[in-house]
């Protein structure tokens, strides 16, 4: 088979290394040769990150190029424009409706891309684009900092042949015990708000 | 037992399994974490040392001394290290030493992305070169026997996407028993002590062991020929062997574990058996001029790059242009503008206590010669205020020398508490023996902050947790010759700057040490305390933003006078640092106490 491949991009410090993490951990329990790439190093909380993980029965390289990705989950919605190109045509987008404005933003020298622009580039790129507030359901839980979960849930709608078991088994092993009802919750509530929007699991 | 591993930590695995007891490092991405993983293991000792030069000194101390070693490095630490790995060379060792070298194509986190293969063929030692983790668990074995069986150091070359790529490895084997007599360290003067004599009837030693390495290269089991589709015949290494088995499947491939020195009965048999023979590797054409040494006619970076990394993307493009592939395979990604983005490099974090120093040296309009460490970032707007920046250690050496070229202002040489233990001590000692109008300013975090909060000898604990002793800066410098000495909190906007005003003002060097932990160590994130900006004061001035802290933006509340967006503060990434609030002219921004009170 060819590989199975997920984008995850983001700000740092907010839990794609977690999500990533989870995603392999998945692959590797439904049987899947898995690989995963990150890059860390420098400074990197409020740098712009992006982590990779491929499944497939043998996966050579770990690094997705531009229209390789399956599946894009952007953390956030800037970093959704900036790293749309690595979506293959057809693949599936998932963008956290949430905002950071970088430093040149809040200091007055850039603009913030607007809403429009994202929605209009998301439905360019394909059919399958949802815009979710993974970080308000989370903050409805009491944590807005398990929003990565969230958006693992509202993935995991996309990966029907994967047990919803193993997902949570991978989510529980990663955190830390006292947040793993939390998170256990995160991850349901996003596969809902998934499943409501978009009802049929196969793209 | 099969486990998801990154390269660096399948390092650190097999290091422990192939019986290294001693290993030791200095921090530095993309190598940083084989450490961190080897340190806890049972019955090892590993050591964070001030810098490369001494942990290859350690390494090989040890090896001397008869137990198996590792010294660990990014590419850029072998620089420093390179004398030790040249006179290690020519003594060869009584145990195996492995010298792990993580370079950095493409320059992630680092300064040039010089290719550590030459460094191999340059002291004449073999390069293993794994492709994916479980090899580079594997060959860490590898590398230790064949250390003992020629006598010699070896170079095990990782890149970025081998050390932190994650894939499954098989740990098998087992760690030999440790030994429980007291080793004994073996006299041999003629091998171990270079003076010219001894030196002169080791060279040829080494040179006949190169040779003797080239012929074993031949039945290397990690030099790998598969014949496919005979029409075209890569031959590569490392992670590039990846993308041309995903890019290629049908080609064939001569896969090198052991790139210098190369199989050349292997390469010749194999261009033999092929159309077309390429090279694909990354950065330099180091195989490509091997096989062309030996006469062979070859292609490589006259198709692929020398600059940046590979990925299959660029191999599949490039190949596409010289006709190696259909047009047919070209990509076809998602039409997407992003030039126009705003872009969002890393930056200093929130509550980082270098802001605060570097918005002062900015005020004061000090030209500063920055070193290697987070601090380097305050060269970005809005602080814009680091103006040089080479190696680890640089800063003070070129402070001086920009001062003895005669500017009149004095100068800054900024540097980390953890870069200047590295090699900023002896350049210190310069300049106070030398004098000049030099103002070294320690910006102290009390850690190795960039690469992760490793310990140093400031920090009063070592890598395995011991606690030890703590250098006390003032004393060091002060015993170096300096007698204009401040200690500054880096949080205080006014001492920082009165410090730096006192120095500027006097005759000769002076030392500034401003210090405060850095604001992510997990003792501090305790203390964070988000701030807040009182709407009513606040009437969008925009002096705040020029801190460049993160955590403030622009809000969507304008204010009536001005017509200028008010600040706000963003509750997630506030620390309570207070610089943006020592800033406000209006006192806008309350203060920790006030938010007490209020």
């Amino acid at each position: 088979m060819v590989a199975i491949n997920f984008l995850l991009a983001g700000v740092g410090g907010q839990g794609t290394i977690l999500a990533s993490d989870v995603l392999a951990s998945v692959g590797l329990r439904a049987g899947y040769d898995v690989k995963k790439s990150e890059v860390h190093g420098m400074a990197q909380r409020g740098g712009s990150v992006t982590t990779s993980i491929r499944w497939g029965d043998k996966v050579y390289s770990p690094l997705i190029g531009p229209g390789e990705a399956d599946f894009f989950v952007s953390f956030e919605k800037l970093e959704a424009l900036r790293h749309i190109g690595k979506l293959r045509p057809g693949g599936v987008v998932l963008v956290n409706d949430y905002a950071i404005p970088p430093l040149s933003v809040s200091s007055g020298s850039d603009q913030y891309p607007d809403d429009e622009r994202l929605v209009g580039v998301l439905q360019a790129s394909t059919a399958n684009h949802y815009l979710l507030p993974a970080n308000s359901l989370a903050e409805d839980l009491g944590n807005p900092r398990v929003n990565n979960v969230v958006l693992l849930g509202a993935l995991s709608h996309w990966l029907p042949d994967v047990e919803l078991p193993t997902w949570l088994e991978a989510v529980r092993d990663r955190v830390p015990p006292r947040f793993a009802d939390l998170n256990e919750q995160a991850f349901l509530v996003g596969r809902e708000a998934m499943e409501k929007v978009h009802p049929c699991p196969l793209p | 037992m099969k486990q998801f591993l990154s390269g660096n930590e399948a390092v650190a695995w097999g290091a422990w399994q192939a019986g290294v007891r001693v290993a030791a490092a200095y921090p530095g991405t993309p190598s940083t974490e084989i450490l961190e993983t080897f340190a806890p293991m049972p019955n090892v000792y590993a050591e964070w040392s001030p810098n490369e030069k001494v942990a290859l000194d350690v390494a090989i101390g040890a090896a001397y001394a008869g137990s198996r070693a590792l010294a660990v490095m990014k590419h850029v630490g072998l620089n420093v290290a390179a004398e030790s790995l040249f006179y290690s060379s020519m003594t060869g060792l009584e145990a195996g030493l492995v010298i792990v070298s993580a370079d950095d194509p493409a320059m992630h986190s680092s300064q040039n992305e010089q290719d550590n293969r030459r460094y191999a063929k340059f002291a004449r030692v073999p390069c293993l070169e794994p492709s994916d983790s479980h090899q580079a668990c594997e060959m860490v074995g590898t590398a230790l026997d064949l250390s003992e069986q020629f006598d010699t150091p070896v170079l095990l070359r990782l890149t970025t996407r081998i050390s932190h790529c994650y894939g499954v490895v098989d740990l098998v084997g087992e760690r030999p028993p440790e030994r429980t007599d007291t080793p004994e360290f073996v006299v041999d003067t003629a091998k171990y002590v270079m003076v010219p004599g001894n030196a002169r009837r080791r060279h040829p030693v080494i040179e006949e062991r190169i040779r003797a390495l080239g012929e074993f290269a031949e039945t290397f089991p990690q030099n790998r020929m598969e014949i496919r589709d005979g029409a075209l015949g890569i031959v590569s290494n490392g992670i590039a062997y990846q993308y041309v088995r995903e890019t290629f499947p049908d080609a064939s491939t001569l896969k090198l574990g052991m790139t210098y020195p190369v199989p050349a009965k292997m390469l010749r048999q194999f261009a033999s058996q092929v159309g077309r023979l390429i090279v694909i590797e990354e950065l330099d054409p180091f195989i490509e001029e091997e096989v062309r040494l030996l006469g062979i006619p070859v292609e490589g970076k006259s198709i692929f790059p020398v600059c940046g990394e590979l990925s299959q993307h660029t191999v599949r493009e490039c190949a596409i242009r010289a006709g190696l592939l259909p047009e047919s395979e070209r990509a076809r990604p998602v039409e997407s503008e992003t030039a126009d983005l705003p872009p969002r490099p890393p930056i200093l974090c929130p509550g980082c206590p270098h802001r605060g120093v570097f918005y002062v040296t900015n005020k004061l309009g000090l030209v500063v010669n920055g070193d290697i460490g987070c601090y380097t970032l305050a060269f970005l707007p809005p602080l814009g205020a680091v103006h040089t920046c080479g190696c680890m250690g640089a800063s003070i050496g070129v402070a001086h020398g920009v001062a003895k070229a005669g500017i009149a202002q004095h100068n800054v040489a900024a540097i980390g508490d953890s870069t200047f233990f590295h090699t900023g001590m002896p350049a210190l000692l310069n300049v106070a023996y030398n004098q000049s109008n030099t103002i070294v300013l320690i910006v102290d975090n009390r850690t190795t902050a960039m690469t992760g909060h490793q310990s140093h000898p400031g920090t009063g604990r070592t890598l395995q947790g011991k606690e030890t002793g703590q250098v006390e800066f003032e004393a060091l410098v002060r015993a170096m010759g300096f007698r204009k000495i401040h200690t500054v909190d880096s949080y205080n906007l006014k001492e920082v700057q009165s410090a730096l005003e006192d120095c500027v003002e006097a005759e000769g060097p002076a030392v500034v040490i401003a210090r405060r932990e850095c604001a992510l160590l997990p003792e501090v994130r305790k203390h964070w305390l988000p701030l807040r900006v009182n709407a009513e004061r606040c009437n969008g001035c925009g002096l705040c933003f020029r801190v460049g802290c993160p955590a403030i933006a622009k809000s969507d509340v304008m204010d009536a006078k001005t017509g200028k967006p008010k600040a706000r503060i963003d509750p997630l990434l506030c620390t309570g640092c207070e610089i943006c609030a020592q800033v406000c002219a209006r006192r806008a921004i309350l203060f920790r106490e006030q938010l007490e009170t209020a």
